[in-house]
């Protein structure tokens, strides 16, 4: 049995949701108040619902959602931000009280993931083992609420219009990442990877052993940046390329071969708008109008980095 | 080759702008759909795996609450004067130390930071904050570059520590593949092979650093410029 589970945590981010929702519903100047209020319901039940509805509800819900996103209903609503003299002000009167729950929040999760994880008594564990990073941060990020709270003498109420504040800035792109990741799931199952190995190994004369590790380091990289994800690209191009020709036929050393393979597969992510929740929603978050800034801010430091894998690869694959 | 679809529908709906949700929805249904699903076959597996990916949203949804209160009550100006203080601090130094401390902690196996809970609140306003105590007033093209650098050295930190640690997702899924081919490659091994990338990772981003630093001030100083002409 585990006291906290990672359910738990998903269903405070719903309850969260819905408390959201209801803000927007009540908020009479708010410009498409309904749709809005409608799409964060929705996401809240697909939070706390997923292990009690079945898999194609909850499809058909992100559908829902998707249709509000993309006829404009989901917008966000007039801000009360608060002016820069008053943030000043409290600046001054709290000095650097006002980093303290900022910092505990990573303080939690190191704490968390290093004992929590371990406490349990017989079969009762005080969190899932697995999920333990996780629910650390979970933790860790309510924490800092309470102290935040005391510290600056704020109420609930305030938190929770700041936290919507934010929210409404992200919008829909808050499930971005969920979605594109639910797009690679699919495209994993409908072997689109096979597709892409076989185009690669058909069209590359990979029996020359370098040509081998720069066929198998692109394939990792386009098909990350197709996935959006180097864990899914792995099993694909290294099942399609990068063992029968680089191991199997050439030689090559395993561990040397996976090890910077998955890291090639990274200069991907770092290119690709489909990593949406390293490339997107930070852009957003850092209220960048351009979308795609964080990505050609990368793209140097991903060429970099991928030549100087490829480079690695070539020296060491075929040596150790 | 029809299964590639989806892949041209991403592409194509990326460059026409459309709604990037209805551009996945519609790369989803049509890849599904080329490979022989029917449509409630794909509409539960956009439902499986929109619920097994709930953890890429909690944490920021957790954070933002928590963020946004100290936000209000002056987390980013307290930020600007502590950064201030420090003579040496430029937009550069600031994103390359976190971008240090982040691949660190995760190459020993601990995950702080991240977008919401460091980049927006502390890292991208220290950043500029240090370089307007430089150059004067940012221009907003320089503002915009500082904070993509921020968010690009959350992830150059983030991506290239996490694989010399063993006990992390990447080195265990690469440990899994090669079990189900019944191959023993040891976890020691992978992670010690990621570790001349982490370096080489870094002193990228240390490169882009420095070129962001003299961007800015050259920013600055054609600014006095055409200041002083007027």
């Amino acid at each position: 049995m585990k006291i906290i589970t990672v359910e738990a945590c998903y269903a405070v981010v719903g309850l969260y949701l819905f408390v959201l929702a209801g803000r927007i519903a009540a908020e009479r100047e708010h410009p498409r108040r309904w749709g809005s209020a409608l799409f964060w319901t929705l996401l809240g039940v697909t939070f706390i619902g997923a292990k009690i509805l079945a898999p194609i509800i909850i499809g058909y819900l992100v559908v829902a959602m998707v249709v509000l996103a993309a006829t404009g209903q989901v917008t966000r609503g007039v801000s009360h931000e608060v002016s820069r003299e008053e943030r000043v002000g409290h600046a001054e009167r709290l000095k650097n009280r006002i980093f303290w729950p900022a910092l505990l929040i990573p303080a939690t999760a190191v704490v968390g993931t290093l004992v929590l994880g371990e406490l349990h008594l017989g079969e009762v564990w005080l969190v899932e083992p697995k999920q333990v990073t996780l629910i650390a941060l979970s933790l860790g990020a309510m924490l800092a609420l309470i102290v935040a709270m005391r510290t600056t003498g704020a109420r609930v109420g305030a938190a929770s219009r700041e936290g919507s504040r934010l929210l409404q800035t992200l919008g829909w792109s808050l499930i971005l990442p969920q979605m594109l990741a639910a797009l690679g799931g699919i495209f994993a199952k409908a072997g689109v990877g096979e597709v892409v190995a076989g185009l690669v190994a058909q069209t590359v004369p990979t029996v020359v052993p370098w040509v081998a590790v720069v066929a198998y380091c692109g394939g990792m990289a386009l098909f990350t940046m197709v996935m959006g994800n180097a864990f899914a690209a792995f099993a694909v191009i290294t099942g399609g390329i990068g063992l029968p020709f680089i191991v199997k036929l050439h030689g090559g050393n395993p561990a040397i071969m996976a090890a910077i393979g998955m890291l090639s597969g990274y200069c991907g992510t770092l290119l690709t708008p489909m990593a949406a929740n390293f490339n997107l929603v930070p852009a957003m978050l850092l209220e960048l109008d351009d979308k795609h800034a964080v990505i050609k801010a990368q793209v140097p430091l991903a060429l970099v980095i991928f030549a100087a894998n490829v480079i690695l690869m070539m020296v060491l694959v075929y040596r150790f | 080759m029809i299964k590639l679809i989806g892949v041209a529908l991403i592409a194509a709906g990326f460059a026409l702008r459309i709604n990037t949700l209805l551009v996945v929805l519609a790369a989803g249904l049509a890849t599904g759909f080329a490979a022989r699903f029917s449509l409630n076959e794909i509409m539960a597996m956009i439902g499986k795996y929109f619920s097994d990916n709930r953890a890429m949203t909690l944490p920021i949804v957790l954070m933002l609450p928590v963020v946004g209160l100290l936000e209000r009550y002056g987390l980013k100006e307290r930020a600007e004067v502590l950064i201030r203080r420090s003579k040496a601090a430029t937009a550069g130094r600031v994103i390359l130390l976190y971008t240090a401390v982040r691949q660190i902690s995760i190459s020993l196996g601990v995950s702080i930071g991240g977008h919401a809970g460091a980049v927006r609140p502390l890292v991208a306003p220290m950043a500029e904050a240090a370089a307007r105590g430089r150059g004067g007033e940012l221009s907003a093209a320089s503002v915009v570059q500082i904070r993509a650098h921020a968010a690009a050295g959350e992830n150059i930190g983030n991506f290239f520590g996490e694989d010399i640690f063993i006990a992390v997702g990447a080195i265990l899924l690469m440990k899994g593949f090669f079990e189900a081919q019944g191959m023993n490659v040891s976890v020691w091994a992978m992670a010690l092979w990621g570790i001349p990338t982490a370096f080489i990772a870094f002193a990228a981003m240390w490169w882009r650093c420095r070129l962001l630093d003299r961007r800015i001030e050259r920013a600055a100083t054609d600014e006095q410029k055409t200041g002083g002409a007027q």
